[in-house]
């Protein structure tokens, strides 16, 4: 059995022929590939927002990982964001304190849905939970956020790639916040070729970003850099509403994701060898945790 | 295609905090204890590469014996799966091994009762992903991107047609198929990768057949 599309140009040009929202064709192309009903399907992704709702929701009320490196942020900025204070804006910190939640919790060996991966689990929920009380979407129009992020990621990790250990941190937060800035541009009405251009800003970007995590643990810098590919995924949707085009089209930016990932030097694919795990403080956290500095190690997470 | 759900994507539901070292680990175990048939009475777990170094920071350790509680990716008892363990009498060691294995996130996990012991090496491969590479001394090569179906049986002729024909009259294609047997007559293992989803009328049919004495999926 063939699938629908490959590409993003197939999937734009899919939903722009039969004018369906790119969500409905990922509905589609899954019912056709795993021979199950509509209603399975759905009511499966509605499980998965559940999930992310109470992840989220477990997050705000604060809460700390085994190893004691992270938890408690997503606490710290909501109650900024209730002083007023905020300078960058509410609604983009809101989105980074329920990624950073979302985050907390599996590092806390809570419940969560990878969204590509459980890494990077906080911007497609985060992001989804902050515009939803601007935008005020049905259950139904929150569970299509879901599937129009899965089509993009889905062309991602069958033409580049969703692990770190295979193309660094771009693979992972990059692909999950471009997913996410598509999936906001459907939502908030934008067309299919708008959701593609959000994508490309935002993945633009990302490119080159590392995977380095301090004592090969999913918490020093992937919580982090979760709360800021949540406040990218905002601001690229927010460009391609305005009608900011990409001028590399979207797959040859994920094309261009794929071949750096390819170029990057193993210290910096998810191996705590290099970047932030290798520095000296990330050393003394990592024997901290390990009680012995393991120098010879060779860490593959996602 | 190497992704081919949605599911893939945005899942799986699982308990953190990573989905190679917790979900793939829950898995692998999982597909142990399925293959076993049964709650074995003790487990020895062998780790590799990176695996052997941060199993205790990744919850890899209480999430493979979750798996072998039968317990899924999203399982909220695997937090206590040690506990969970003492409780249907289960014993396991984890041995954190120094030599290099093919991939870095390798388990090998042999478990056992009075009746009987198994040997299954596992890798996860990302995203929560995991492939079997061995069992019982039978290297696999179940590529994990098909949903696969597992089936421990009796070398005698005929099994092999009686399952190829159950499966084609689902209406379903073989991707591909290997089979494999350690001595004439003994013990055989088929592995068959299709192109769609099965469901459970196929897995009884297919335990309902003579001389089949375990049928176990991977469905990813």
């Amino acid at each position: 059995m063939e699938v629908l599309f490959g590409t993003v140009k197939e999937l734009v040009a899919l939903a722009e022929a039969q004018n369906k929202p790119i969500s409905e064709i990922m509905i589609e192309q899954e019912m056709q590939i795993t021979r199950r009903s509509r209603e399975e399907i759905v009511a499966q992704m509605e499980n998965n927002l559940s999930v992310m709702e109470s992840a989220v929701e477990q997050g705000l009320q604060g809460v700390k990982s085994t190893s004691g490196l992270t938890g408690g942020d997503a606490v710290l900025i909501q109650n900024y964001i209730k002083s007023g204070k905020s300078l960058s804006g509410d609604l983009i910190l809101d989105a980074v304190s329920k990624a950073v939640a979302t985050n907390e919790v599996n590092a806390a060996m809570g419940m969560i849905c990878a969204t590509p991966t459980a890494g990077a689990a906080g911007i497609v929920p985060g992001t989804l939970f902050a515009v939803k009380d601007k935008l005020n979407p049905t259950r139904e129009q929150m569970v299509n956020y879901l599937f129009t992020s899965g089509a993009f990621g889905f062309v991602v990790a069958n033409n580049a790639s969703i692990s770190g250990a295979a193309g660094g941190c771009q693979a992972e937060t990059g692909s999950a916040a471009s997913m996410a800035a598509a999936a906001i541009v459907e939502m908030a009405g934008g067309t299919p070729q708008q959701s593609a251009e959000a994508f490309s800003i935002v993945m633009k970007n990302m490119l080159g970003l590392v995977c380095d995590p301090v004592a090969g643990l999913v918490e020093v810098p992937c919580v982090k850099r979760n709360a800021m590919g949540a406040a990218k995924a905002l601001v690229g949707a927010d460009m391609a509403l305005a009608g900011v085009v990409s001028r590399i089209p979207t797959d040859e930016v994920i094309e261009a994701m794929h071949r750096i990932g390819q170029s990057m030097p193993s210290a910096l694919r998810e191996t705590a060898k290099g970047g932030l795990a290798a520095t000296p403080t990330g050393k003394a956290l990592e024997a901290e945790i390990f009680g012995k500095d393991k120098t010879s190690r060779d860490t593959v997470n996602s | 295609m190497k992704y081919r759900s949605v599911f893939e994507i945005i899942g799986p539901v699982m308990i953190g905090p990573s989905s190679s070292h917790t979900a793939g680990a829950a898995r692998i175990g999982r597909v142990a204890r399925d293959l076993f048939g049964r709650q074995p009475e003790w487990a020895r777990i062998h780790l590799y590469g990176s695996f052997a170094e941060t199993y205790k920071g990744h919850g890899t350790d209480v999430a493979i014996i979750g798996g072998l509680l039968d317990y899924d990716t999203f399982d909220e008892r695997i937090k206590t799966a040690f506990e969970d363990a003492a409780a249907v009498g289960m014993t396991f060691e984890f041995i954190p091994e120094e030599e290099e294995a093919d991939h870095p996130n390798t388990a090998k996990i042999v478990i056992g009762d009075s009746q009987g012991e198994m040997e299954l090496v596992g890798i996860s491969i990302g995203g929560g992903t995991m492939e079997v590479t061995e069992l019982n001394g039978f290297p696999l090569r179940l590529s994990g991107h098909f949903p696969a179906l597992l089936v421990v049986h009796d070398d005698r002729s005929g099994v092999i047609a009686n399952v190829s024909n159950a499966i084609a009259s689902q209406g379903m294609n073989i991707a591909h198929m290997e089979v494999g047997r350690k001595e004439k007559g003994k013990m055989a293992l088929m592995v068959i990768e299709v192109d769609q989803m099965f469901d459970e009328t196929l897995i009884n049919e297919l335990k309902s057949l003579p001389n089949v004495t375990q049928v176990s999926t991977l469905a990813n």
